[in-house]
Order: structure tokens, then sequence, then C-alpha cells
């Protein structure tokens, strides 16, 4: 790490450490000793501020709860146990890396476990089995059992995945905390053991030494003492020039079972007697099942059962590919209610009415204003209008939805994968007419996510299949063709700009109204100095469901905002890249990371001929993400040959990780921006498989170049903020290279005509 | 009754003619590491060898599997070590949610097995039948080439 960023990220622990002295307060650290030998330290936090959109999510309203566990066995292992799923964004490891750091423990010895879907896991569940086995209650905790861990527990967010909060919230408030809770624990038993003062002892890998008296023992050995000693209310933290893991590329712990086959994903869930399941759901969004003829599927050998489950059909046998053949053998008739008459022009047209109503009328929902828009517009020299539009998109992780539920007498096991295991967990003991105690959530690993698997609708489902067939294990899987016919999407929006510039080109107005708002709230806002500005939303509701889709709203709104600014620059024909830096100039962070991609793509540097060089930048999830983009036309098609990413997350934990993430998300926007779009056709989604849905494959991969800005602002996301400026840079090189505005995605949809370069 | 070979071991399946191999393997032996993706062969999650070449095991009936041997991502390794290139998958971090790499295993295993220095166009010919949604797609390209390097060191 520089000198500057050290300093700077010095200063963000300043922060840091405030505000965890104000909710350290509020929170509770404790820890014992389970049988066997083993320190486990807890801690229960609740973090003042909370990503908006994870608001609507929670029970608790505002505040919300983190719980953690760190266990270091008698074989000297450290165990962090991190209420978060892995779906690839590597969170356990980076999660543990910060415990690991606080707690200096040796990384080779330590493991991680995910949190069991179970809110009281931090008291009872100890007892019960996940985390010890047949194991004592710690004698530290007995006291807490129906007291304050209780009532701490009972937020929802526990164990949500989501919103690129992992590191920011449990990382930085809880796992750190616990890891630098047990060090000092383990430290006040060895200096009390070997009658030395604690400042002469030396804690290093999982080791304690006292070099004077040429000491030295494992933490093991002083586990058990350790639990003696009141845990602290307020552990020092490290300050960055002390981190030794943090801020280092660790290798991910969950990599070496992703290279052999023996990860176990839930698609892989296996029970002695399992049948398998897969299931067709109305294809028009909100109809029901009016008939169903299953005569010929119940002649398919290996078919059990054919169950109506009214908005869709389920067919149970020995295997998948029996079960397949069974629904392929059913005949259903649905009732659509008119649903089926609704296309994406339909959709499109309904928008564009809700927008030109809204012109017209002048209104809308104000979501920020500055100035006076309509007076700095009446008087601007130049006005500039523009409107684009995105399609829906479906989030296409790599295992199609699956689940199996295995309901029997007063008990339910539940194996899936899932960004909100309590939130399955309630929906299937509801179903399945159990207390929610007695329904057990296996969360494996999550084969890709994006969001999609907030969404419970598909362990809902398998929960109502499993009731159709009690005592029986059954893994209810989705095609590919229903997993895409069935998600919940990226909404499709239309967003209309008017800029007005004055006569030396600057922007003195910014008009945007668009169709529907979901969350982030911020995800409109620009970080531009213009001195009138005015956004508002209009609501135009369609019956396709939506979801959140990686970065939510950033992704679609990033496109619009960032090419718009770049519309204002090519009109006030000055270069883009130096027009948004002018504009910047109170926002030093966005200006730097600005400048370091720029700097990255060597920005003015002469571009190979015919290719388009194209900049985008966007705040997310408490990260500012820049990208260059060249990019050319050959043949009628977009070739990318090269993006250049500047993040800014703050302090990087993993660097190494951060630079994965950018990678994958700028696959996952390019996909987007080039290929991506669900249509709407007789009320159902026209796409079913790869084939019409495409991807991004290796032969179209562009060079990737990240550049890592540590600002020591707040800690922010990694897993999201890389996808949002993609499009837009994209889109401004496709401008560079052919004088053509691509303000309608997909790319692909885009006829080049005479353009080529 | 259908006669197969995995991963070296002799196995007599009782299966439907048409059923694919991708079930036989991950319902009837247990072998999961090999996943279903979109069942017609557009994203290569199912990649498995069949006589040492790459197929697509969610469209190979079992019949076509009869007699022949089968190796999937947990025979691919010789004893308890790794295969070279699941050590490069390690070394250059390729995973993340890691769904699709058994299959981008097989297929960069089954490109190396014939051709130890692969160009970039060797590469994207062998592995764009692969589909990676996490993106990982510059580091699966890396460690290719680290894996034929180290194989042609030994």
């Amino acid at each position: 790490m520089s000198e500057t960023a050290a300093s700077e990220a010095k200063a963000s622990e300043q922060v840091a450490k405030k505000r965890l002295g104000k909710w350290s307060r509020r929170g509770l650290i404790t820890a014992g000793l389970l049988a066997g030998g083993a320190l486990v330290v807890g801690v229960g936090i609740r973090p003042g501020h909370r990503a908006p959109r994870l608001r609507s999510l929670v029970a608790e309203g505002e505040e919300a709860l983190l719980n953690v566990w760190l266990k270091i066995a008698p074989d000297n292992r450290v165990t962090a146990i991190v209420p978060h799923a892995e779906m690839g964004q590597g969170v356990h490891s980076t999660l543990a890396q910060m415990l690991a750091d606080e707690l200096d423990a040796d990384w080779n010895l330590v493991d991680v476990q995910e949190a069991p879907a179970h809110e009281e896991y931090a008291n009872y569940a100890l007892g019960k089995g996940f985390l010890l086995g047949d194991v004592d209650i710690p004698r530290a905790l007995v006291g807490t059992v129906d007291g304050a861990f209780l009532k701490l527990s009972q937020a929802m967010s526990l164990q949500i995945t989501g919103g690129s909060t992992s590191v920011r919230t449990s990382g930085r408030f809880a796992m750190r905390v616990a890891g630098a809770a047990g060090r000092e624990m383990l430290a006040s038993a060895a200096a009390a053991a070997w009658q030395v003062p604690s400042a002469e002892l030396v804690l290093q890998d999982s080791h304690i030494a006292h070099p004077p008296s040429k000491r030295r023992a494992t933490y093991a050995e002083f586990a058990a003492a350790a639990a003696e000693f009141a845990p602290p209310a307020k552990p020092r933290l490290k300050t960055p020039d002390e981190f030794r893991l943090m801020g280092t590329s660790a290798p991910r712990l969950d990599i070496p079972a992703k290279v052999d086959g023996s990860a176990v994903f839930g698609i892989d869930a296996s029970v002695d007697g399992l049948k398998v399941a897969t299931t067709r759901r109305c294809p028009v969004f909100g109809g029901t099942v009016a008939s169903v003829d299953d005569e010929r599927a119940l002649q398919v050998p290996g078919v059990l059962k054919v169950v109506n489950l009214e908005d869709a059909v389920a067919v149970i046998a020995d295997g998948y590919w029996q079960a397949r053949k069974g629904l392929d053998a059913l005949t259903v008739e649905w009732a659509m209610n008119g649903l089926e008459e609704i296309d994406q022009a339909r959709i499109f047209g309904q928008f564009s009415a809700a927008l030109d109503l809204a012109d017209a009328e002048g209104d809308g929902n104000t979501e920020a204003e500055a100035g006076d828009v309509e007076a700095a517009l009446a008087g601007a020299a130049r006005r500039l209008d523009a409107e684009y539009r995105v399609p829906y998109l479906a989030h296409a992780s790599m295992e199609p939805m699956n689940c199996t539920v295995w309901l029997r007498d007063g008990a339910c096991d539940v194996w899936t994968g899932t960004q909100n295991p309590l939130g399955v967990r309630a929906g299937v003991a509801d179903i399945v007419a159990l207390d929610a105690e007695l329904v057990n959530v296996h969360n494996l690993y999550l084969g890709g996510a994006f969001g999609r698997r907030f969404v419970d609708d598909y362990a809902m489902q398998a929960a109502r299949v499993a009731k159709a067939m009690p005592g029986v294990p059954i893994k209810v899987i989705w095609s590919r063709e229903e997993d895409t016919r069935q998600d919940h999407y990226r909404p499709a929006v239309t967003s209309r700009f008017r800029g007005g510039l004055d006569a030396e080109g600057n922007p003195v107005a910014w008009r945007n109204v668009y169709v529907d708002k979901h969350e982030p709230a911020e995800a409109p806002l620009i970080p531009y100095a213009i001195p009138n500005r005015l956004v508002r939303h209009v609501s135009s509701p369609t019956h396709v469901p939506f979801g959140v889709w990686r970065s939510v709203d950033h992704s679609q709104h990033a496109f619009f905002t960032e090419s718009f600014i770049d519309e204002l620059a090519i009109a006030a024909a000055q270069d883009p890249y130096q027009y948004r830096r002018r504009l910047l100039a109170d926002s030093p962070r966005h200006r730097k990371v600005l400048d370091a991609a720029a700097q990255a793509a060597d920005w003015g540097a002469p571009k190979p001929a015919g290719t388009g060089r194209g900049i985008a930048l966007h705040e997310s999830f408490g990260s500012v993400v820049a990208q260059v983009v060249d990019a050319r036309v050959q043949a009628g098609k977009v070739r990318v040959e090269r993006v250049c990413c500047a993040v800014d997350v703050g302090f990087a934990i993993n660097p190494d990780g951060v630079v994965a993430q950018m990678e994958s998300g700028i696959v996952y926007g390019l996909s987007a921006a080039l290929y991506g779009e669900i249509g709407i056709e007789r009320g159902r989604v026209k796409q079913s498989n790869f084939h019409d849905y495409p991807m991004l494959r290796i032969d179209e991969m562009p060079v990737v170049d990240t550049v890592i800005v540590n600002s020591g602002a707040p800690l922010g996301g990694a897993g999201e903020p890389g996808t949002p400026p993609l499009a837009p840079a994209l889109a401004n090189a496709l401008y560079d290279a052919t004088g053509e505005r691509i303000r309608v995605l997909p790319v692909s949809r885009h006829e080049w005509g005479g353009v080529e370069a | 009754m259908i006669d197969l070979e995995v991963n070296g071991a002799a196995h007599r399946v009782d299966a439907e003619p048409d059923m694919p191999l991708l079930w036989v393997l991950r319902e009837r032996l247990g072998l999961t590491g090999t996943k279903f993706g979109c069942g017609i062969a557009q994203c290569g999650a199912c990649t498995v060898h069949l006589d040492g070449v790459a197929v697509r095991s969610c469209v190979t009936p079992i019949t076509a599997a009869a007699g022949r041997s089968v190796t999937t991502i947990e025979g691919l390794a010789e004893d308890d070590g790794r295969h070279p290139v699941q050590q490069a998958w390690i070394d250059c971090q390729v995973p993340q949610c890691g769904y699709c790499q058994s299959g981008q295993i097989m297929s960069a295993a089954a490109l190396l097995a014939s051709n130890a220095a692969p160009t970039d166009a060797d590469i994207d010919t062998a592995m764009r039948g692969n589909i990676c949604r996490c993106g990982a797609y510059s580091r699966i390209r890396r460690a290719i080439k680290q894996a034929g390097e180290a194989r042609n060191s030994v």
C-alpha cells in the first residue's frame, strides 16, 4: 500500500472506530467455552445505517442485527461462522480474512462455515447441533439463552446476502470485532498463566509467544483459560499499518472444492429415497391451471405422480429425466385472464403514454431537485432531448432454480441455495404448517444468484410439491427453459432527458423523468455539478414480475445518465472525459477514479483505426467505478477489445477478490448490453435457453485491466458496482467509432447499416 | 442393462436407452460434480470425456456411452493428486460460484491432452462452448496456458 493510501485508509479507520464506538455500546460481545475446550466468541450488533433497499426486506424496520461467531478448536484451527451465502463473490473467504487478521491467526489454519438458517443459532442452536453436534451450551451463554440474544436475534436480516453489504456490515462491524475480542482474551489468559505483562506478548500465526522467556504456545492451549476472562466491551481494532491479511490477496478457501467436483451446490443435495420433480408454471404470469390431462404422463416409465399446484403443474418421478418426459407428455389448459394479449410493444407504449402524460402535466414524483430547471431550460443557449430504453433481463445463473424438501412427521428439512435462508425457513414453515423451529434449512453453495436467489418462489413451490407426497424427500429442479421464463426480471425502463447548455457548452439544466422506481433510491442521481436539476419518476406497472438484478436500478440508470452526459459533451463539442472531469471539481473521490480509468486506458492516445473509445462513471453500494471501453464494429458485429476499470471500494480487503468482482461485473454487464433481452409476447417470455438468450463467451472476452484506488472512504461493496458503467461506456465507445448513438439496448438490435469502420 | 466404465470402474446400469449420460452420472452413480445447466448442449456445464474426447453429457444418450470409457471431474486427477489443469485453476483463482467449472476444466483438459501449447485461437475454439456466468474467462485463458506450460516442463 502506498503511503498516501495508507494514511487515507488510516483516516477512514479513525472514522470507522468512532462509528464502532457509537454502536458497540448497543452491541453485545459474548464468549464461552464449548465441551472439548473450544473457545467461542460471538458478536451481536445493530449497525446504525443500512443500504436503503434492504429496509423493505427486514422485519424490524430501521434496525437490524448481524451475528457472527468465532471458534478456536483444540486442534488450533479457527472457524469463522458467517451469516452470508457464498454465491461466487468470495465472501466466505473475505469475511474470514477480516476476522483472522484481527485475531492474528494463521490463514492456513482458518475454516469457514455458513451460519445455519436459525435466528437463535447464537444460543439454542449452539446446543442443538449445527455448530457443535452434541456439545453443551457454553457456560457463559446459558444466561443469555432466553435473554438478550434471543431478543437481539429476531431480525430477518441476519443472513441476507445482497446489496454488496457483507464486507461493509458483517465484515466491518462484526468479523473484525470478534477476531479482536478473541485476541485480547487469549492475550489476557497467556499473560496471567505466564505471569508476564501482556505488552510483552507477541500474537502471530495462531501462536502466542513471550520472547524474553522464550515461551511459545498455540492459541488452542489458552482457549479454555481465555474463556474465563470477560470479553472486552470494545476491543482495539488494528490500524491499517498493522494489517497482515487485510489488503492482501489471500487465496479463497472455497476454490479447492470447486475444481474437483466435491463442492456441494443446492442441486447436488442427496438424501436416501430421494425423488425428483420438475414443474411448469403458467407461462403467462398470473395465469392458472384450467385443466390437466395426465394420462400420457403417468404412462412414462418412472413417473410417480402429477400434481396440480393451481398456478403450475409438477411431475414427480424417479429422476429428472423421467420427470421431464412426464412433464412434456402432459396436456395443460391455462386460464390466462386476458394477460396473454400483452406484448413488448404494448408495454413500451404504456411507458411512453405515462411519460407523455407526465410531460404534458408537468407531473411525476420528484426525487431530486436543485435550482429551477424549467427557467434554466428556457434560458439555455441549446437544448437537447433524448429517450433511452432498456428491456427486461433474466438472471440466468448457471445453476437452474432447485430446492429439495423432505417433509415428514413433525419435521421438515430443506436443501437449497438461497440469499435469504431465514425467509425460506419462514415461508416453508407456513406452507407445511409447522413451527419454523421444526424447519431446518441447509443452505448449500449457490451456482450463481445475482439477485435471483433473493426471491424464494422456487423453494415455496418445492414445499408445495413435497406436501403432495409426505414422507418422501423431493428435489424440484427447474429446466433452463423454466428458469428463463419464470424469473423475477430486471425491470424494463424508459427514461427521458432534457438538457440545457449555456453558450460555452456548460450544462445548466438536467431534467430526467422515467417510469417506475425501485431501489436503491440514489440510482438515477448524478455526481456532476449542474446547477439546475430535476429527477422524477412516474408509475407504470406491468404484469411481469420484477426482482433485484446485479446492481438493481443502477444498471439501467447508469446507462441513461452516463449516455446523456456524453451526449451533452458531444453537443458542446468537448472531450467526454474532460467534460465530466470539469463537472467533478467538488467531487474529488469521483474525479480520482475517473482519472485513474482514463490514465489506465491512455485516454488521449491514438486508437487503432476503426476503434472507438468511451468512458463512464458511476457510484453504487458505496463504491465508485469508472470504465473506459475500446470497441469497434466489424462485419455488422460489435467487438469489445479492452475495458480499463478503476474502482474505489474505500479499502480493498482482498485486492484480487475485488479485481475478480470487477471482471465478473464487466462480463455480466457486457452480456446484457450486447445481447440481453427478455421479450414479452402473448403475455409470456419469448426466450427459453442460452441459444436465444445468449451470454458472452470466451472468444468475445475483452482484455480487462483493473486499477484499485484505495481512497480510504468507508468500505464499499464489490459484487455489484462493476456492472453499471459498462453499458454506457460501450455505447459511448460505439458513438465514437461510428457516430451512431445507441439509446435502446441491447446493442445487438442495432442495425449498423453503412457505418462500418 | 448397459455396461460402461466410469473413472476406471465398471458399472452396469438399468436405464432407458434415451436417458442422457448426465442423469445416469448424477442420479444413478452419485457423481454430482458434473452439472446440469441447459439440457441442450448450449452451456458446457455437463462436459465429460468419452474415450478422452470432451462431450456434452446432457445430450449424450446412455446407449452412446455403452462399452466406452467415461471420465468425469471426480476421476480427472490421477491418484490422489490434482490434474495440472485443476492446480492451475487454483493458482489463478479461477472459480467464483464454481458451478460451470467442472465443465470448463474437462474441456480444458481435453484440449491440453491433444495440444499442450494452445494459441488464443485454439483456446477460443475449444472453450467457446462453455459459458461462465461469473465471467472468469480471462483467468480460464491464463490457467490453460499455465497448465500447458506445466505439462511441457514435466
